[in-house]
């Protein structure tokens, strides 16, 4: 990209390099302050009352028995919402307060706020609510057919894809069914929120979210209000992983302060974010591949059902999602892929990191594993065969215009050295069962498994998808304002190093992130922020620079062409002129505001064709494990890596998105899932919901970050957070294949699906 | 329905050498709840308030716990440490927070206070703790951000510089 201002000398603490975050000194000593860290004067706490069944009709609502508690001052229900009832991000589908039916356990219906948690907490569960409980839809093949659990209907979105020839056959045929379970971002920072009312009739809320215009928007439609009287600032953030692109306790909130005239904030505890969050869809996929004799890809075909759960939050996205990437990163000449998501009475299910693309790479992966079984193929071989390369033709007929290094993620990945030694070599702790020490070690198999996924980066199909930035220098100061997400990726830092490297100065300032005078950032999500953000970003800060090299040019009566921002100074390339920023300004203030938008992408036509992608990333893992025969214990011994990603901007912040998507993925595979019965969450704890221990998680080793500047992306690199949690989660399985000789066509994999299967085959792998 | 009333207590706290005097505070109050709550000590963080998630951890007596499962009266006459109490006065950070934020062990961040009490025990009692030894002691703390490579290199980075001190004191 061709900057507009000239700058000389390489910038230190500027692109490229691992420069330190500027919110790490205060987040090491305690002192950042997270959502559920604020507190104001006079201020109440509140607390919302939800549904224990997955599905009833409410008979009474009796909120009289919270009210006579003492130290109580307000308790809200449907009744209560002066605007639009229900919110929601593809539809506005889901209500404020449940107050005919719900749909879900963990329903929100009533809300409380009192003048301690405690009192909150104890206020709610005096409230009487009389329910007939009413069968609940949990079967989602079934519900597409089913008696409508709302009166928008039980299929949520439904996308076809069909490309070449429907009727095409190969010398080679494998079928499978797959199933994903229900994923749980389970971040650590509980939703969280302080709303505190306006003098002007409206409220300022201080919250985590991944969106904050988003959040805004919806708010002001349910509270009847004006956006600009709901302003949103943002809170620390303690991770994200889609779980908040859908509201949480916003709205209910934001009626207690309104109502109370005081501040009230609201800390869920971690059961009520397992029940309080959008999950990831879980998935039923049937998949059918056929090859020449050569493993040539011929034609895929699946079909799809995501379970979107009660309520539609992105369901939309996610089928497309998809359907798109049903077939892998792979040349597909042929395709019949459908794919439909339905509403159910389980939790409901939107965004987690990889969107759709994470459940179909885990049936497509194990396809092409039989396919090269099926062809005494080598597993790596027939993905090098198939490779996606940059003009290839996609499932929905798009030319992949952009870098798409598929195979040297493939060969660097499976080209890394394996482990030297096995099971035998570790000490008993590295076993699998770890500390309870229940392995025995002649029974202990090694596995290796392979795997690549990918995904589109940024919003698709015809989304006006845009993000705005503001870069103000004033007495040589300067600072860049955006009220784009930071949720722990180092979107700030990336921010300042931007700023650095048009200005050459040490010192970035941030502003806030606010809806308050300044335009959406869109969400931090689909990869997008480091393209959209720092395009923004790099647009603002070289408008200001080249206007303050205009004003300096035109006050000195020389030609601009002379000018040239470096090292923090404004000079002449002949050094004639050599000024401090400040000095340039002479007094004056700049300020620039960019809006930054990707190329317009279109819809999907009825055969799911149409050019809906941006841009794409690939990444591949190959994973080493230790399986207990007799337990079925896995231990995930190590990780290896390889990611296509433009280009570095900052290699700690990179490692650090592929190190935690990767034993993302590695806890889907063997370790997390929301376990339903008809519709009730039974594990809503960290006690039973387990994600991955300093003792589960493996090291990851980067065998290539490759970098092939993206045409079209600001600054040639692509987002890099979701493709770790893509084929991480395959690899693992792959592997576990190798080491069982099961089938094994659900993740996550529990011990019983291993143990039991062997038992019953009484099988011993020599 | 009857409300019971709950029982209200006033009782002092000795935490980071300091005494805080707390009053009229709910018997059912956890420490973790009154050291941020009431005596304003915000570092300690509850991210699952059931012991498993590490995030609230602190010294009490020296040992490690998770301050949301001790009820806060029943740690009257206790020494307790928190982050607070291992961050230095003058305004910089200790080794260990130096290295985690160095080495890129801090993302979103909420699990950093919990790991820095974890960690600065840990080294304090097992400066030469293994890898192995190191995910193990850490295994109380979870991270959902950084699958935790980098945590482990600021340790090492931490015990490396601490050995380097050591050797040229001459220890």
């Amino acid at each position: 990209m061709t900057s507009l201002v000239e700058t000389a000398e390489r910038t230190r603490a500027g692109l490229g390099e691992s420069v330190r975050r500027p919110d790490g000194d205060p987040k090491a000593k305690g002192e950042f302050e997270f959502s559920s860290d604020l507190g104001w004067e006079g201020m109440l706490w509140g607390h919302l009352l939800r549904s224990p069944h997955p599905s009833a009709r409410i008979t009474s609502i009796d909120l009289a028995p919270a009210l006579a508690v003492p130290g109580v001052v307000a308790v809200l229900g449907a009744e209560d919402v002066p605007g639009r009832p229900t919110y929601g991000l593809d539809y506005p589908d889901q209500p404020v307060f449940a107050s005919e039916v719900v749909r879900y356990v963990g329903e929100p219906i009533a809300a409380v706020a009192a003048d301690h948690p405690l009192t909150a907490r104890r206020a709610a569960e005096a409230i009487v609510v009389t329910y007939e409980v009413t069968q609940p839809l949990v079967d989602t093949v079934l519900a597409a057919d089913a008696p409508p659990i709302h009166r928008l209907g039980n299929v949520l979105m439904h996308q076809d894809v069909v490309h070449g020839d429907p009727d095409a056959t190969g010398a080679v045929t494998v079928e499978g069914y797959y199933e994903t379970g229900m994923q749980d971002q389970a971040f650590m920072g509980p939703e969280s929120a302080l709303a505190v009312p306006a003098p002007d009739g409206g409220v300022d809320l201080y919250l985590a979210t991944q969106w904050l215009h988003v959040d805004q928007d919806q708010i002001a439609a349910c509270l009847a209000l004006p956006p600009d009287k709901v302003r949103l600032h943002l809170a620390g953030v303690g991770g994200a992983f889609g779980a908040r692109e859908d509201m949480s306790m916003q709205v209910q909130l934001s009626l207690l302060a309104l109502r109370t005239g005081r501040p009230v904030k609201i800390v869920y505890s971690r059961e009520e974010s397992f029940l309080g969050h959008v999950h990831r869809h879980p998935a039923r996929m049937w998949y059918r591949h056929s090859a020449d004799e050569h493993g040539n890809l011929v034609k895929v075909e699946a079909r799809i059902i995501l379970d979107g759960g009660a309520y539609h939050s992105s369901s939309t996205a996610v089928t497309l999602n998809a359907a798109c990437f049903a077939a892998g990163p792979y040349r597909v000449p042929n395709a019949v892929i459908e794919a439909t998501a339905v509403r159910t009475n389980n939790p409901p299910c939107g965004a987690m990191r990889g969107f759709g693309a994470v459940q179909v790479c885990f049936a497509y992966e194990a396809q092409m594993d039989k396919l090269a079984a099926a062809l005494r193929m080598d597993p790596v071989a027939i993905r090098l065969r198939n490779a996606l390369r940059t003009g290839d033709r996609l499932l929905t007929g798009q030319v992949l215009a952009g870098t798409a290094p598929v195979a040297e993620v493939i060969q660097a990945c499976a080209g890394a050295p394996l482990p030297a030694g096995g099971p035998d070599d570790v000490p008993d702790i590295a076993l699998p069962g770890g500390a309870g020490r229940t392995a025995e070690r002649s029974r202990v198999r090694r596995g290796v498994g392979f795997a690549v996924g990918f995904k589109n980066l940024m919003y698709s199909a015809g989304f006006d998808d845009y993000a705005t930035a503001r870069c103000r220098l004033e007495e040589g100061r300067v600072t860049v304002t955006s009220p784009a997400v930071e949720v722990g990726q180092g979107l700030v830092t990336l921010q300042q190093q931007i700023a650095r490297d048009v200005f050459g100065v040490d010192e970035v300032h941030l502003g806030e992130a606010t809806t308050s005078g300044i335009g959406s950032a869109g969400s931090t999500s689909a990869s997008r922020q480091t393209w959209m953000t720092g395009g923004a970003v790099q647009g603002a800060c070289e408008a200001v620079a080249d206007r303050l090299l205009s004003s300096v040019a035109q006050r000195l009566e020389l030609p601009r062409a002379r000018f040239e921002i470096s090292g923090g100074r404004v000079r002449t390339l002949d050094g004639s002129v050599d000024l401090s920023l400040a000095d340039a300004a002479h007094g004056r203030v700049f300020e620039e505001t960019v809006v930054y938008r990707h190329p317009p992408t279109d819809e999907l036509d009825e055969k799911g064709q149409g050019n809906a992608h941006v841009s794409f990333a690939f990444a591949a893992h190959r994973a080493v494990v230790d399986v207990d025969l007799d337990l079925g214990l896995v231990r995930v011994a190590e990780m290896t890596t390889a990611q296509d990603v433009g280009r570095v901007l900052n290699p700690l912040q990179v490692v650090g998105q592929i190190e935690g998507g990767t034993s993302q993925g590695v806890g889907f595979a063997v370790m997390e899932e929301i376990v339903l019965d008809k519709g009730i969450v039974r594990n809503p704890s960290f006690t039973d919901y387990i994600i991955p221990t300093a003792l589960d998680s493996p090291p990851v080793h980067i065998a290539g970050l490759i970098e092939q500047p993206e045409p079209g992306s600001p600054h040639g690199a692509k987002g890099v957070g979701e493709p770790p949690s893509i084929s991480s989660t395959p690899a693992v399985v792959a592997a576990i294949r190798d080491a069982t000789g099961l089938d094994l066509s659900r993740v996550p994999v529990r011990p019983q699906d291993i143990a039991l299967a062997l038992a019953v085959l009484d099988k011993e792998r020599p | 329905m009857t409300t019971v009333k709950p029982e209200r207590l006033d009782y002092v706290l000795k935490v980071n050498g300091r005494e805080h005097h707390v009053h009229d505070a709910d018997l059912a109050e956890n420490l973790l709840f009154v050291l941020r709550e009431r005596i304003g000590l915000m570092g300690s963080k509850n991210a699952c308030e059931q012991g498993e998630c590490g995030s609230c951890s602190v010294l009490v007596d020296g040992g490690l716990e998770c301050s949301c499962t001790m009820l806060a009266a029943s740690a009257v006459g206790r020494e307790i440490v928190t982050v607070e109490g291992m961050t230095p006065r003058d305004g910089g950070l200790s080794d260990v927070q130096e290295a985690f934020v160095a080495e890129g062990a801090v993302q979103c961040g909420f699990c950093t206070p919990g790991l820095v009490v974890s960690v600065t025990d840990l080294l304090a009692r097992r400066p030469d703790a293994t890898e192995l030894e190191v995910r193990e002691a850490i295994s109380g703390n979870l991270c959902r951000c950084t699958g935790y490579g980098r945590i482990l290199a600021a340790v090492r980075a931490v015990q490396e510089e601490r050995a380097a001190l050591a050797e040229q004191v001459g220890l």
